[in-house]
């Protein structure tokens, strides 16, 4: 059944094939090619959405990406629901779902509709005056009970859904010569100019068929074709090129430094179904050498009173809903036309069957030509006259035109009923990217609008057509053909291009015309419903410069980002302050052009491959054995072996227990590893660690502590001398990209002359820790000839050996206090060498054990562990490190700073151990360390603790803390304020168990 | 994203292979133990920090590893020059070489 509100025939919908949809839950037909902004109001559906603050009623203002009233939410179901869509873009599929927003419990009886009773509290500046206000209420309450919800529901027209995006998205990374954006008549002339030149283009549209403007035209010929021939051979062309891309749905929504642009491709969403497999959008990140935009322009709507109601909408739009999608937006329709494009839309409108009531235009002298042909047509015309009210709740219903005296006032005439308003208040060119690509705009009182001025240094790039000011369909396909040669080749020849139906007089209106003191209801930003009253409120109050006026009003700060209002705004503000536009300023164009979505930027960035987990060689052990892990940077590492159902607390102090009883195993294979070689490689680490390097024996070890140039201690590691020239580095597990980036820094900047080699070994070498007096039991049988005595191969000593017949490194060192052993094994050995020492360790009564009991094992030790004792403000001698510093050394990073006067003051803190009174109570990490017992509010902390734990060798609790002159404090008491109850504490040495070492040197 | 091109392996390659590494020239002293504490703490923390031209370190760090420098405009993003390190400022006949 031929639907009342489709043209008879003509347009680009394919009207043998007939598509279900429903909106708000009621089921309508449509066809393929239309929107769903086209398809609802071929179904008479025009009231589709509710303001934003005042609930009002809105209508489908355009046919394109500049809409602000029509954004629905689509739902796909399982968590595909999009939100906040303009139905103007959405591409009509069989079954699709839309939902309107902002409504409640429907769209015709809504509820925040009471909104616009109180429309006075909640003009400009609303949000600010409520934050910023008097107190009235308990500001607590208030925010909780009226504000929060209030701002909540008003903040975002849809609702973000809550389920899991299941969808895939894919990335892609382009280059081009050419890249064109937008594929109006512009952009394909400017495509088919650098094709020809031989350039690789992409050609890049955000609607799914490429012809721009030139799909709304049916009279237009272009060298005798007519307009959609002329784009199909175009099209044609440009596919058969293996230079070009063509890539329709892709909105370029992003221009970045040196011609890099951002696009995002709708791959699926047009689609009734497709392989789950398939990505719904892609981003490409394009780097071209020369970019043309051809982004066209947007018409603007006039701003008078009641303008916002459903079935007022832009005249481009509504030509548009005709011509290219067979739909008629109304029966009898008033055209509002300060330019040719409401003559053009007022004439097809006509000939498609619509009663055009009248034309009314605000302009003293229209274009004579289309003057003469509305007349002809029978069209009535008002000239020098406007709309200054409207009426109809859901859909207008008619108008009041006043004719506009010489002063500017308006003297109200007759009521005109109708159920449609065609607007051309004049065209804004799209300067969006052009401004995100940091060019400078310059204001035309020619062209009544912003357009590009200067490129920014290093953006090639040049607008083509409607964005640059360049109206007219024949200057627009010239403009586009010259930028598309000079962006590819100059030698391409000249172009013209012959055009039938030609407009000229696009500029229009901007700001209010002749509607003098009747402001009420006159909306400038449809989308975050701001009114002219609005915005001179602002001026009244004091604001001056338009990014204030912005932020104060909210206009052009939704979604839409004010495409079809910011130009008005700018005027109206003008205007009341009594200045030129260009002085009251332009806001800023920010990316995206068009909202994009996350899973468009996130692309494949998401579950597991958003953060890449690293794992060790014996992962896979401690999960069979039922390890917990803990992530330590991107490392997973175990963190305790619970047996039985022990919980962390009792299977720490059992791993303690074995440890120091018998033996214990533990995997180490995250610590950083650095291969440093060379001739100069002992000279080179004497450089940059405190300690000396140049003496110490093959096979023998250090322990190096590592500044930066500020003294303060970065990093730490026992480093082994395997050969005069070859030194095992190790760092702390977070610190080893940070250090070897560093050693590198230092090998080839400042110290260029030594001859050194760097090599990240970390992922190399499977790294066993076996500790405990029975370490040299357990690692005795697995090894070939090597003699494991306090003697022969001492605390402090490595040696190449053969460990289960595999060549390894064997370092004799010790993190725990403990005799231990750390087998460095090729990490493909790494689970078999476990497996065996595992087999050797059980033999023993020992375990695995994990990262917290390392910890504790350490801190019983007083070892420190670099970012949890210090936190780069700490040097060598804060932490007792002071004996590792080489005492000939002239210079080593860092060394300098140690003398720098704050760096030999007093009260520098300094490492201690803290004995809680009460042995069963641990302390916090982090809490504050002072001297009284109650100290008042505001006395300064004489340090922090950095460790606790619960030592099971002491049977007590044990803490180290960072305290000012804690050295000299060793022996007094302090306390550690904690709520509820302060906790006072001794100081001791930093060393709870075996001092002397004697455990170590077994 | 910036095109930098690495002087090592002359060719222009995406900002993510490379590491910003801060202000260059400022060389460390040859003889730390000789300088003042005033010129240490120069050393150490005193930069330029210009809204403009600025000479600056980078690493290619997941390309050739190799640490140069690069003249960058901070306002406009634009790098006018790359050169090896250990090589001192070009002149680019804009009277930003000798401001600092
Ligand atoms: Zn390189």
């Amino acid at each position: 059944m031929a639907s009342l509100h489709r043209t008879n025939g003509g347009g680009r919908v394919d009207r043998a094939r007939t598509l279900s949809f429903t909106f708000d839950g009621r089921t309508y037909q449509g066809h393929p090619g239309d929107t769903l902004a086209s398809a609802l109001l071929a179904n008479g559906v025009h009231l589709v959405g509710r303001s934003y603050k005042y609930h009002r009623p809105r209508g489908i203002l355009s046919a394109g990406a500049e809409e602000p009233n029509a954004l629905v939410t689509i739902d796909r179901g399982d968590g595909r629901a999009a939100p906040n869509l303009r139905a103007t873009q959405v591409e009509l599929y069989d079954g699709l779902v839309a939902e309107s927003q902002n409504r409640w419990p429907s769209l015709s009886y809504d509820v925040g509709a009471v909104n616009s009773l109180f429309s006075p509290l909640l003009a400009a500046g609303f949000y600010y005056k409520t934050f910023m206000g008097p107190r009235l209420l308990d500001s607590n309450w208030a925010w909780h009970k009226i504000y929060e919800p209030l701002i909540r529901r008003a903040a975002g027209l849809g609702k973000a859904p809550t389920l899991p995006d299941p969808d895939r998205y894919a990335n892609r990374f382009a280059h081009c010569d050419v890249l064109v954006v937008g594929a109006g008549p512009a952009g394909l002339a400017a495509a088919l100019a650098a094709t020809e030149a031989g350039a690789r283009v992409i050609l890049c549209d955000e609607q799914a068929e490429l012809g721009g403007a030139l799909l709304s035209e049916w009279a237009v010929e272009i060298d005798g074709t007519p307009a959609a021939s002329w784009v199909a051979d175009a099209v044609r062309a440009l596919a058969a090129s293996p230079r070009v891309t063509l890539l329709p749905r892709t909105q370029a929504f992003g221009y970045f430094a040196q011609n890099f642009v951002a696009l995002a491709e709708r791959l699926t969403d047009h689609l009734a179904s497709s392989d789950p497999a398939a990505a719904r959008e892609r981003l490409w990140q394009v780097r071209a050498k020369e970019v043309v935009l051809a982004t066209g322009a947007i018409e603007r709507p006039i701003v008078f009173p009641g303008n916002d109601r459903p079935g007022i909408m832009l005249a481009d739009a509504a030509r548009t809903y005709v011509n290219r999608y067979g739909v008629r937006p109304g029966s009898r329709t008033v055209v509002l036309a300060a330019c040719d494009s409401g003559y053009a839309a007022a004439l097809d409108l006509h000939r498609a069957g619509i009663d055009v009531a009248t034309i009314v235009d605000p302009r003293p002298n229209g274009n004579r030509t289309l003057i003469e042909a509305a007349r002809t047509a029978g069209i009535a015309i008002e000239v020098g006259a406007t709309v200054i009210a409207t009426r109809g709740r859901q859909r207008v219903t008619a108008v009041r035109i006043a004719r506009i005296g010489a002063d500017g006032s308006a003297a109200a005439g007759s009521w005109i009923p109708c159920d449609h308003v065609a607007m051309a208040g004049g065209w804004t060119p799209s300067v969006h990217l052009f401004s995100q690509s940091r060019g400078k705009l310059a204001w035309s009182d020619a062209a009544q609008a912003f357009l590009p001025a200067a490129a920014a240094p290093g953006q090639a790039q040049r607008s083509a057509g409607a964005c640059r000011g360049v109206f007219g369909l024949a200057a627009a396909l010239e403009d586009g053909f010259a930028a598309g040669k000079a962006a590819a080749d100059t030698r391409v020849r000249k172009r013209s291009f012959n055009v039938t139906h030609d407009l000229t007089d696009f500029s229009g209106i901007v700001g209010t015309p002749g509607t003098g003191a009747h402001v009420s209801k006159a909306f400038v930003d449809f989308q975050h419903d701001v009114t002219v009253r609005d915005l001179k409120l602002a001026a009244q109050e004091g604001f001056r410069a338009i990014e204030h006026v912005k932020r104060y009003t909210t206009t052009g700060m939704a979604t839409d980002q004010g495409k079809t209002s910011n130009l008005n705004a700018l005027a109206i503000v003008a205007d009341h302050l009594g200045k030129p536009i260009p002085e009251v300023g332009l806001t800023t164009f920010r990316q995206p052009y068009t909202p994009v979505s996350f899973g468009t930027i996130a692309g494949t960035s998401r579950g597991d491959l958003f953060d890449p987990v690293r794992r060790t060689p014996c992962d896979g052990w401690a999960q069979a054995a039922g390890a917990v892990f803990e992530d330590v940077g991107a490392w997973k590492r175990a963190r305790y072996f619970p047996e039985g159902g022990e919980d962390m607390h009792a299977a720490v102090a059992r791993e303690c227990r074995t440890v120091r009883g018998a033996a214990g195993m533990f995997d180490a294979s995250t610590l950083g590893k650095i291969e440093v070689v060379g001739p100069d490689a002992a000279v080179f680490l004497d450089r940059l660690y405190i300690n000396s390097f140049q003496k110490l024996g093959v096979g023998r070890c250090r322990y190096g502590v590592l500044l930066n140039e500020a003294g303060f201690i970065i990093d730490d590691g026992v480093i082994g001398r395997l050969a005069p020239d070859r030194f095992h580095v190790t760092t702390t597990t977070g610190g080893a990209a940070r250090v070897l980036n560093m050693m590198e820094d230092y090998a080839q900047t400042e110290f260029p002359d030594l001859k050194v080699w760097l090599t990240s070994t970390t992922e190399q070498w499977a790294v066993i820790a076996v500790q405990g007096p029975r370490a040299r039991d357990v690692l005795a049988p697995l090894l070939e000839e090597v003699d494991l005595g306090a003697t022969s191969f001492p605390h402090m000593s490595v040696k190449a050996v053969r460990i289960c017949g595999i060549e390894a490194r064997l370092f004799r060192v010790s993190f725990t206090g403990e005799m231990g052993f750390e087998i460095n094994v090729p990490a493909d050995y790494g689970v078999a060498v476990w497996e065996a020492v595992w087999r050797e360790v059980q033999k023993h009564g020992g375990c695995a054990y994990g990262t917290e009991t390392m910890h504790v094992l350490r801190a019983e030790k007083g070892f420190i562990i670099v970012g949890q004792e210090t936190d780069g403000t700490v040097t060598p001698d804060d932490v007792g490190l002071g004996w590792a510093i080489g005492k000939s050394k002239r210079d080593f990073v860092g060394m300098r700073s140690l003398s720098r006067p704050d760096m030999v003051r007093g009260g520098r803190k300094q490492l201690v151990g803290l004995l809680t009174a009460d042995p069963k109570l641990v302390l916090e990490e982090g809490a504050q360390v002072t001297a009284e017992l109650h100290p008042p509010a505001g006395t300064p902390a004489l340090g922090h603790v950095t460790s606790a734990y619960w030592s099971a060798a002491l049977g007590r609790s044990i803490a180290l803390a960072l305290v000012a002159d804690g050295r000299a404090r060793i022996g007094t008491r302090l306390n550690v304020p904690m709520p509820g109850s302060d906790v006072p504490v001794e100081v001791v040495a930093p060393v709870f168990l075996d001092p002397k070492g004697e455990r170590l040197h077994g | 994203m910036l095109l930098i091109t690495c002087p090592y392996c002359r060719m222009a390659r995406p900002e993510s292979e490379f590491h910003y590494g801060g202000e260059a020239h400022v060389a460390r002293p040859a003889e730390p133990a000789n300088v003042s504490d005033a010129e240490w703490a120069a050393y150490l923390y005193m930069r330029a920090n210009p809204k403009g031209v600025h000479a600056e370190r980078w690493r290619h760090i997941h390309g050739c590893g190799r640490f140069f420098n690069a003249v960058r405009n901070t306002v406009s993003d634009e790098i006018l020059a790359t050169y090896e390190a250990g090589m001192s400022r070009p002149d680019l006949g804009d009277g930003t070489k000798d401001a600092r």
